[in-house]
Parts: structure tokens; C-alpha cells; sequence
């Protein structure tokens, strides 16, 4: 048993090494020739293949040789680097596991200084991965020092990337260093480039959760305030997200004094990014500052966004309307949105900017849920026929696609009268994707409004769009057939549809006519063999005489897609003569659709 | 402070809009959209809440001397009242009653000595500051493309302006005292005032550069200053953003400070060369400003030769790959460059360079190619050429010998031959030989590919057999731990079993 123990302690990598040995013949020159070649994309796939070149090497010359030469030439393009960075995060068991991962620290803290942001992000990534594979040790006596150098570097970049390094050490160090981490932390607060500040922002919360409390209170509150009143807007709004994550960490009593006084002023801050960016949050916000603080502070900051002078802030506050008022506190969530939210809501029906008033379309019906069947007839039902018929098409599709959560509460019907303009009239809008949008709700307005009202009102619809005069359209068209198919079954479909297709065989226009063979193709299989061989398939072998080649090889595609439905006597008797002779015919496209369908359905 | 051809024009001579003839024939976006003009306002105008009432005050040109400039400063006070002009009616009197004291105000001090008084500075810099600092709007248009798209226009312009008109006066005035100025003109006036060059409005960028242009010329004290926060606008532009609208205005700037930088370059200045201007060339929107920052390039150049290294590695390395129209603006500056570029100075960049130009000649877009090739039309650039034949002519030849024959455009073929020709005549020797060994070299190229290839099928089966090994060691070693868990809790059993 001793010796068992003995050999099960030998780390696993320098088995990769032992192995083979008579294969560790490659000299490195020529190795590193790849990594060198004058052409940028085989230096490019070379890098990519580092850890080949690696295993090829063995660990222990990967850690002699070839780490050394990437730390020296890191010049390169961008690219080069970026694909280097990314190698090295997954290195640890090529240098030879966690106890040589540290040799992988001087070639990424190279790149984590370069100027291109994606390669300096990248380089941050993966030294935060392979910090969790050091030991507490190597920690302290590797990677911190690496840390410290960076957060000192003389240019930018390298106290840049030193931000995002922090959160990663500070949990796993000794008392002594954890405080040198947060002078370093504090420092890089107040540098002087606006950039580092942004870094250093955008990471405080991530910082702020690995820290004692204690420190959180005295460290982060008043590095929060400071970089939330920074002179560049770009610093401030970085600190709204790091105030939503500090107030979780903070215990209630404490956010009244600590963090409200400094949230409040963001929620006014003269700059509309920075409103911008509390109105992007706020749902977060509500979250961590919990129900006394959202009654008092937060409804009030809300229903000024709401009524921001900028679009920009009311667009994103009208996107949070159905999450805050979900999340209010449930003894007054009536009252707060009757009284104070459902007024500023009406004022946005009618705004004067479309992204405003499309933004609160497609969250507005979800209020139907929160206020239940009575105030949704009263209050909300007026504001959802107002945006159906809004000048803006996007703001009438919103509407549509939430129509689900209205039929929850107060029935479809209710809306129907209003729902069918606002249909057709997007069904024909000019601008072909709102008709695209318009026709990928139709089978869950089919599945709502029932089988009458559809066959009724909107199966015309459906059916003009089939000859549309752009082919996207008349595409999505037959794919939504095939929806209904599924939604109603193909008794409706023989009795409705079908028929109507079939009609468009003998079109004079050859789209049309290929119209019907597309939706042949979708419809076969979801209306089955008896409806498929009855049906169509005469339809089909008829336009095998088409005078259209186009035609001609779209029958061949089609017989190919709806083989599989048939039965194996009726494709041995009637599909292959007809493909045989379409494999004879005069277009060359028309043969080789015909000799890929014989061969896919095996009749050769 | 000299001031470079294209220096800042006369603002008052309003701009044109760029209207590139697009080449391939279809009708332009901007012409598609029909956008109209859209007039932008700040949102500094709703957060005054009173409005105050405007009363006309004496005209200055009436005052007692006297009362002169107790009258300049109740206008002054009376212009830092804002106005809305989104809403055209609203308060036309107001609007009028302002318009006609910036006027005066833009007259007195442009024309009457002893205006500018000490107490008259800090009342000045605060109508101005109050007038033009203003967070700028969000973009209505998200994807705005100053090139094709209309800029938003400052509604307010019309009083806006005049204040700029009157800054620039104040600033040109023989009274101005920097001295008096610089307590009030501070480095945090002068970052709002960068800040303001993101206006979408080019009429005000036009202003705001002669401006700033003075500030520098005047206030000593603020020159780092203001280059450290241009680094940083730059910096952000390239690195975070991609969206400044004033980088060619700031550029213009540049080109002249750099043209008055003293000899040895500090290297703060060669730091900025190095680490900004250069990577500036990597912007998506760099045809807005790529007069300037060739410009800028071309100024350090002159300056000192020996950043020329620098520069050429720095724009090789920055080369674009799928963008051809950026392509022939590189091509072009290199150009500019060869042009100004002392001979020891090319010996050092020759290669990597001429690799460069061979690339371009074999580009299959014939503008890329043509715009290379036409460097050979330059005498300047022939002569380097001619005198280091012997080095760029083996680094050529292989591309233009395989290009003639295979590119699809006449043009080029055509200049092709031209510069076959050119280097016949420079060295007939060479030329031969390498005609002689062109299909040799080709041979070596496809053995040498070939061996590539061979090295890493050999690379990648070793790999698969390592990493199989790999498993099985894994697969071992667990077996392993496993025996030696059941043995130690066997053990451990029995020793429980003897007590």
C-alpha cells in the first residue's frame, strides 16, 4: 500500500511528459519558426494549435523554452495576441499543473498591458482563471506582486487590466496583503485617466462582495460616493451599477445613510447617461433596496424618469414599468399604481417618440396580470386600443405579440373589435418585415381567437400573403400554414386550405405556381398520406409539364421532401416515371434535381 | 503658434457637408432615408425652472463712460437667461431682447479699447459658461454616420452663436490679460469645453476649434493640460467608444501645436505619436478625419526623422485587412510619407514596407492596386527605389511577375508592365536573374508548404496519442486512489474491529 501511495502522487502531468519520449525530438526552432511565419494567418493558426505545440514539447520545455520565447516577442497584431491570451487561460496542465501554473504569469501580464482593449480583457480573463488554480501560496508570492506591478504600471492599460484582477486574490490572502490590496483599490479610484476610473468603477461591485463588511462600509461607501460624483459622466454611470450591488451587501438600516443620499442624486445627475443608466437598473435597484426604501424613494425617482425630459431615459424607464410595479410590496402595489405610476403610464401612450411609446407597448399588457380583470377593463384596455392604433407599426406589433397575458385575464374578445383593424392593417403595412413580424403571430393569434373567428376574419389574410411580391414573405406565409395545420388539424386544412393551394397550380405567374409546390412541401407531412397522395401529389406530377424549368425542378425537389409520406407502391409506380422522365429533360438543373431526388428516395 | 494651411477657418463661413460622389452607383443612404434636418435642443433649457422676464437695458453705445461697464455687466447677467427653441414661439421678446445684447456685447468688445476691465472677466466666463455647457443631447439617430447622414442642428444656435462670437472676441481682444483669465478660464472649464467638441452640430465644432485654438495660444499654463485631456477624448474614441464627432477639429489643433514642439521631442510627445495618433488609424470612421491625422503624422515627421520607424511599423501593423477603402487612404498616407522621408530613414523600413506594397499590388481590388502602383509615378519615391534595388526588387518581383499575368483589371496589368519596365532598365542583372529563378522560388514555396503541412499532421497524431495516454494515466491513477481508499477504510475497519 506505501508504494501505491507513491506513485499516485505524481502529478499526472509529468506522465504527459514521460510518455513517448521518442517523440520529443522536435527542436524548438522549428516550432517557433510556425509561430513566426511572415504570413498573419498561419501565425494565427499556429497560435491557435499552441497547446499542440505544447504536448509536442513536453511540460517541462514548454516552461523552459517555449514560455520564455512568447513572453519575449509579444509584439504582434492584435489578432495573434487575442488568440494567445485566450491559449493561455487553459495552460495549467501543459507547464505541468497547479504547481507550475505561475510560469504562465509574465507572458499574460505582458498582454495584459497591450492597448487593444480585446486583448487586454482577454488576458485579464484568463489570468482570473488560472489565479483559482494557485495555491494560498503562490497567491501571495506570484500572482499579488503581479497584481501590485500592474495597478503601478506608468500607462493606463496596465492599471486598467489591474482593476478586474483585485476581486480575484483579495479572498485568499493573508490580512497584510488584503490591505495593500485596498490601498491599491483606492488608489486606482481616484487615478488620473478617466479610464482607469471607468475600470475601476465598472469593478467595485465585484470588489465590494468579496470584501469584509466592515471595509465595505468604511472602504466602498466612500469610494462609491466618490466616483459617483465624478467630473465625466462616463465614471458616474459605471457607479450606479456598483450602488445596486453594494446596497444587496449592505444590511437595511445601513442604505438609508450609506448609499440612498448618493442614488438619489444619480437619479437627478445632469447628465441623461447617467439617468439613463438608473432607469436601466432599476429593477435591480428595487431589488436590493427592498420595500420601505422602493415606497419612499424609488416610486417618486421612477415617476421622473417616467417623465424625463430626455427620450432616451424614458424609453428605458418605461421598459422597467411591468417589473417595478410586480415587485412592488404587495399591501400597496394597488395604490401605488393606481395612484402614482398608471398616470405617468397614460401620458407615455401618447409621447411623442416612437421608441417611448413601442418600449411601454411591449411591456404595458402585462399590467393586466398585476391589476386584475376589473381595473384592466377600466383603466388599461383604453391605453392597449390607444397603441394598436398608434402611427408606429412597431408599437401596434407589441401590442400583439403580449396579447397572451390580456387573454389571461379579461378574454381576447374584449379587444377583438380593435385587434382586427390593427391586423389588417399591418397584415398589408408597406414595409415588408412589419408584415414578416405580423405573420409569426398569426398561429398564436389563431390559437387565441379560436377556429371561427379566424376562419372568419383572418384566413383571407393568410391566404393573400401566399402571393406577396416579396419572397420572404410568401416563404413565412407557407410556414404559418403549416402552424395553422398544426393548430387545427388536417381535416381544417383539406376543408380550407388545401383547396386554395391547390388553386394556385394553374396561376399564370410561376411564382405563384412554385408557391404551391413550397407549400406542398411544408403541408405533406403535417396533413398525412391519404391527404398528401389524394391531394397533391396529382397537383404535383401535373406541373412536371410546366413550361417554367424553375418549375419543372421544384417538382423534382418536392417529390424528393414529400416522399418519405408515401407509401413505397405508389413511389415505385408513380413517382419514379415521373422523375425518370424529368431526369431526361432538356434544363440541366431540372436533370440534376431530378437525379438528387431518385437517389435520395432510393429508386434508382 | 503657427498656424498650418489648413487652420481653422473663420467660423462665420459656415461648412459644407461632405457629398463623396459614391462610385458604385447606388443611390446614397442618406438620400433613401429623406431625412430632413432635425434641430436638437439641450435638456439644460427644462431644468430652469422660472423663467425670468426680460427688460431692454440702455444700449451700450449710448452709456455714459461712467456707466459703461456697470451696463456691460447687467447684459452679461441678462444673456445667462436661457431660452427654449425647440418651441419657436415661446418667448419671442425674451429671445429678441438677448439677441440684441450678445450683439453689442460681440461688438463692444471686438471694437472699443478699455471694455475689459478686471471684474468684467469672471461675469463673462459665466454668461459664457452657463450659455455653452450643456450635457449634449442623445444622438437621434443611433447609427449616425457623419458621412452620410445629416447632422442634428443646435435649435438654440441662434444665441449660441452669438456667445461663441463673443468668446472669441473676448479672447482676440488686445485688452485680454491671460493673467486675469486663467483664475476663471481653469482646467475644469477648459474639459467642459473639450467635452462640447462631441456636438454634432458642426457649425459649433467649427467654433469651438478656433476657440480652444486661442485658449491653447494664451493660456500657457492650461497647454498640458489641454493635451492630456485631448489623449484621453483620443484614447477613449479608439479604445471604448468608436464615437467622437469632433476628432478631425482636434486633429487640426494638433497639427499645428506639434508643428511647434521644440527639438529634442519630450517623449511625453513621442508617447502620443506612438500610442495615440497611430492607433487612431484603427477607427472604423477614419475617412472623417484622416486629413488631419495624416497631417498631424507627416508634422512629427519633419519634426524629427527619427519617429519615421515608428510610424511605418506603426501603420503596418494597424494595416487594414477587409476594408479597401481604408486601404488606399493608408496607401495615400504612406505616400505623404515617402515623400518627406530622409533615405537613411528608409533603408530601415524598406522591408516590411515594400511587403506591404507587394500585398497591395496583388490586392484584387484594382483600386488598392492601382494606388500602390502608383508610387512608381513619384520621382522622389523612384530614386529611393532605384538606389536600394538591389534589396526591394527581389521582395517585388514574385508579385508583380505572378499579378501580370493573372490580375482581371487592364488598368493594372498595363502599370504593371510599366514598372517591369522601370526595373529593367534600373538593373538589367538582377532583373534577369530573378526572371531565371522566378520558377525555382515558386518550387520552393510549394516544398516548403508541403513540409509545413507534414509537420503538423506529425504534430497533431502526436497530440492524439499523448492525450490518450493522458487518459489512461487519469483512468490509472483513479483506480488507484480507489484501491487505496478501499484498502485504508479496509484497515481502518479492522483496526475498529480489534478494539
Amino acid at each position: 500500500s506505501c508504494s501505491c501511495t507513491v506513485v499516485s502522487k505524481q502529478p499526472l502531468a509529468s506522465k504527459m511528459a514521460g510518455a513517448d519520449s521518442d517523440d520529443s525530438l522536435y527542436p524548438i526552432a522549428v516550432l517557433i519558426d510556425e509561430l513566426r511565419n511572415e504570413d498573419v494567418q498561419l501565425r494565427l493558426n499556429s497560435i491557435k494549435k499552441l497547446s499542440t505545440i505544447a504536448l509536442a514539447l513536453g511540460v517541462e520545455r514548454t516552461r523552459t523554452e517555449l514560455l520564455p520565447f512568447l513572453t519575449d516577442t509579444i509584439y504582434d497584431e492584435d489578432e495573434v495576441l487575442l488568440a494567445l491570451a485566450e491559449q493561455l487561460g487553459n495552460f495549467t496542465m501543459l507547464v505541468g499543473g497547479p504547481e507550475y501554473v505561475h510560469c504562465l504569469l509574465p507572458p499574460l501580464e505582458s498582454l495584459a498591458t497591450v492597448e487593444e482593449t480585446v486583448v487586454r480583457d482577454k488576458a485579464v480573463e484568463s489570468l482570473r482563471k488560472i489565479s483559482h488554480e494557485h495555491s494560498p501560496v503562490d497567491l501571495e508570492v506570484h500572482f499579488e506582486p503581479l497584481v501590485k506591478r500592474l495597478a503601478s504600471g506608468d500607462w493606463f492599460t496596465s492599471r486598467t487590466s489591474a482593476c478586474g484582477l483585485f476581486s480575484v486574490c483579495y479572498p485568499r490572502v493573508s490580512s497584510t496583503v488584503k490591505a495593500e490590496i485596498r490601498q491599491h483599490f483606492r488608489t486606482l479610484c481616484s487615478d488620473d485617466t478617466p479610464m482607469v476610473r471607468r475600470a475601476a468603477a465598472s469593478k467595485l461591485g465585484e470588489f465590494a462582495k468579496v470584501l469584509e463588511l466592515e471595509y465595505v462600509k468604511s472602504d466602498i461607501i466612500s469610494l462609491f460616493t466618490a466616483l459617483a460624483s465624478d467630473e465625466q459622466d462616463s465614471v458616474r454611470l459605471l457607479a450606479v451599477e456598483a450602488g445596486v450591488s453594494i446596497a444587496t451587501l449592505l444590511p437595511q438600516e445601513d442604505l438609508e445613510a450609506l448609499v440612498m443620499p448618493t442614488l438619489r442624486q444619480a437619479a437627478e445627475d445632469k447628465s441623461w447617461r447617467v439617468r439613463y443608466m438608473v432607469a436601466d437598473k432599476f429593477s435591480d435597484l428595487q431589488k436590493a433596496v427592498g420595500p420601505e426604501i422602493t415606497k419612499n424613494d424609488l416610486v417618486p425617482a421612477f415617476q421622473n424618469l417616467l417623465k424625463d425630459c430626455e427620450a432616451e431615459v424614458r424609453a428605458a424607464a418605461a421598459n422597467k414599468v411591468k417589473e417595478f410595479c410586480e415587485n412592488l410590496p404587495e399591501d400597496s402595489r394597488e395604490t401605488i399604481i393606481m395612484t402614482h405610476i398608471l398616470p405617468c403610464v397614460k401620458e407615455l401612450v401618447s409621447d411623442t417618440n416612437q421608441h417611448v411609446k413601442s418600449a411601454l407597448a411591449s411591456v404595458i399588457m402585462g399590467l393586466s396580470t398585476i391589476l386584475g380583470k376589473d381595473n384592466t377593463i377600466e383603466h388599461l384596455l383604453p391605453l392597449f386600443l390607444a397603441q394598436l392604433k398608434d402611427e408606429c407599426p412597431e408599437v401596434r406589433l407589441n401590442i400583439i405579440s403580449n396579447l397572451d397575458c390580456v387573454n389571461e385575464v379579461i378574454g381576447i374578445r374584449q379587444l377583438s373589435q380593435s385587434l382586427l383593424p390593427a391586423i389588417v392593417e399591418l397584415a398589408e403595412d408597406a414595409k415588408w418585415r412589419v408584415r414578416l413580424a405580423i405573420i409569426e403571430y398569426m398561429p398564436l393569434l389563431a390559437g387565441q381567437l379560436g377556429v371561427e373567428f379566424f376562419d372568419e376574419k383572418l384566413n383571407s389574410l393568410c391566404m393573400a400573403w401566399l402571393v406577396d411580391h416579396v419572397y420572404a414573405i410568401r416563404e413565412a406565409a407557407t410556414c404559418n400554414l403549416m402552424k395553422l395545420v398544426e393548430k387545427f388539424g388536417a381535416e381544417w386544412a383539406q376543408n380550407t386550405i388545401v383547396p386554395k393551394v391547390l388553386g394556385m397550380a394553374n396561376d399564370p405567374n410561376y411564382l405563384h405556381r412554385m408557391t404551391t409546390l413550397f407549400c406542398i412541401n411544408a403541408l405533406s407531412e403535417v396533413c398525412g398520406q391519404e391527404i398528401t397522395t389524394k391531394h397533391m401529389l396529382p397537383v404535383v406530377f401535373k406541373m412536371s409539364n410546366d413550361q417554367v424549368a424553375n418549375v419543372r425542378f421544384n417538382v423534382a425537389k418536392s417529390l424528393q421532401k414529400i416522399g418519405p409520406v408515401l407509401d413505397s407502391n405508389c413511389l415505385q409506380t408513380e413517382v419514379k416515371p415521373v422523375l425518370e422522365k424529368l431526369a431526361s429533360d432538356q434544363d440541366m438543373d431540372v436533370k440534376y434535381f431530378a437525379q438528387e431526388a431518385i437517389s435520395v428516395l432510393s429508386l434508382a | 503658434l503657427a498656424l498650418p494651411p489648413s487652420s481653422p477657418s473663420s467660423p462665420t463661413t459656415g461648412f459644407s457637408v461632405p457629398s463623396a460622389e459614391k462610385v458604385d452607383g447606388f443611390p446614397r443612404r442618406s438620400m433613401r432615408r429623406a431625412r430632413q434636418r432635425r434641430s436638437h435642443s439641450s435638456s439644460q433649457f427644462r431644468y430652469q425652472s422660472s423663467q425670468v422676464e426680460l427688460t431692454p437695458l440702455p444700449l451700450l453705445k449710448d452709456a455714459p463712460v461712467a456707466e459703461l461697464h456697470d451696463l456691460f455687466c447687467k447684459k452679461l447677467q441678462q444673456c445667462c437667461v436661457l431660452f427654449d427653441f425647440l418651441d419657436c414661439v415661446a418667448d419671442l421678446k425674451g429671445k429678441e431682447i438677448k439677441r440684441a445684447a450678445l450683439n453689442e456685447l460681440v461688438e463692444s468688445v471686438a471694437t472699443s479699447r478699455g471694455v475689459l476691465i478686471e471684474p468684467l472677466y469672471p461675469e463673462a466666463i459665466k454668461m459664457i459658461s452657463v450659455n455653452i455647457f450643456r450635457t449634449l443631447p442623445p444622438s437621434e439617430n443611433p447609427e449616425f454616420d457623419p458621412e452620410e447622414d445629416e447632422p442634428a442642428l443646435e435649435a438654440s444656435w441662434p444665441h449660441l452663436q452669438l456667445v461663441y462670437e463673443f468668446f472669441l472676441r473676448f479672447l482676440e481682444s488686445p485688452d485680454f490679460q491671460p493673467s486675469l483669465a486663467k483664475r476663471y478660464v481653469d482646467q475644469k472649464f477648459v474639459l467642459q469645453l473639450l467635452e462640447l467638441f462631441d456636438s454634432e452640430d458642426p457649425r459649433e465644432r467649427e467654433y469651438l476649434k478656433t476657440i480652444l485654438h486661442r485658449v491653447y495660444g494664451k493660456l500657457l499654463g492650461l497647454r498640458a493640460y489641454i493635451r492630456k485631456q485631448i489623449n484621453n477624448i483620443f484614447l477613449r474614441f479608439i479604445y471604448e467608444t468608436e464615437r467622437f464627432n469632433g476628432v478631425a477639429e482636434l486633429l487640426e489643433i494638433l497639427g499645428s501645436i506639434i508643428n511647434g514642439f521644440a527639438l529634442p521631442l519630450k517623449s511625453e510627445h513621442k508617447q502620443f505619436l506612438v500610442r495615440v495618433l497611430i492607433p487612431l488609424h484603427t477607427a472604423k470612421s477614419l475617412s472623417i478625419f484622416h486629413a488631419q491625422l495624416a497631417y498631424c503624422v507627416v508634422q512629427f515627421m519633419e519634426k524629427d526623422a527619427t519617429v519615421t520607424e515608428h510610424i511605418i511599423r506603426g501603420l503596418l501593423r494597424y494595416w487594414p485587412k477587409t476594408c479597401t477603402q481604408k486601404e488606399v487612404m493608408f496607401l495615400g498616407e504612406i505616400e505623404e510619407i515617402l515623400d518627406v522621408i530622409e533615405p537613411s530613414q528608409f533603408i530601415r523600413v524598406q522591408e516590411p514596407l515594400f511587403k506591404q506594397i507587394a500585398a497591395c499590388i496583388s490586392s484584387p481590388h484594382f483600386q488598392v492596386a492601382e494606388r500602390a502602383l502608383y508610387f512608381w509615378n513619384n520621382e522622389y519615391i523612384l530614386s529611393l527605389i532605384e538606389e536600394n534595388c538591389q534589396v526591394i526588387l527581389p521582395l517585388v518581383f514574385g508579385t508583380l511577375y505572378r499579378v501580370s499575368k493573372e490580375h482581371w483589371n487592364q488598368t493594372i496589368i498595363s502599370l504593371i508592365y510599366n514598372v517591369l519596365k522601370t526595373f529593367m532598365e534600373m538593373n538589367s542583372k538582377l532583373f534577369d536573374e530573378l526572371t531565371a529563378s522566378y520558377k525555382v522560388e515558386k518550387q520552393k514555396e510549394v516544398k516548403k508548404e508541403r513540409e509545413r503541412a507534414e509537420l503538423w499532421r506529425n504534430l497533431e497524431d502526436l497530440q492524439e496519442r499523448r492525450l490518450q495516454s493522458l487518459t489512461e494515466a487519469s483512468r490509472n491513477q483513479k483506480n488507484l486512489q480507489e484501491r487505496e481508499n478501499t484498502t485504508k477504510s479496509q484497515s481502518e475497519t479492522s483496526a475498529a474491529n480489534t478494539t
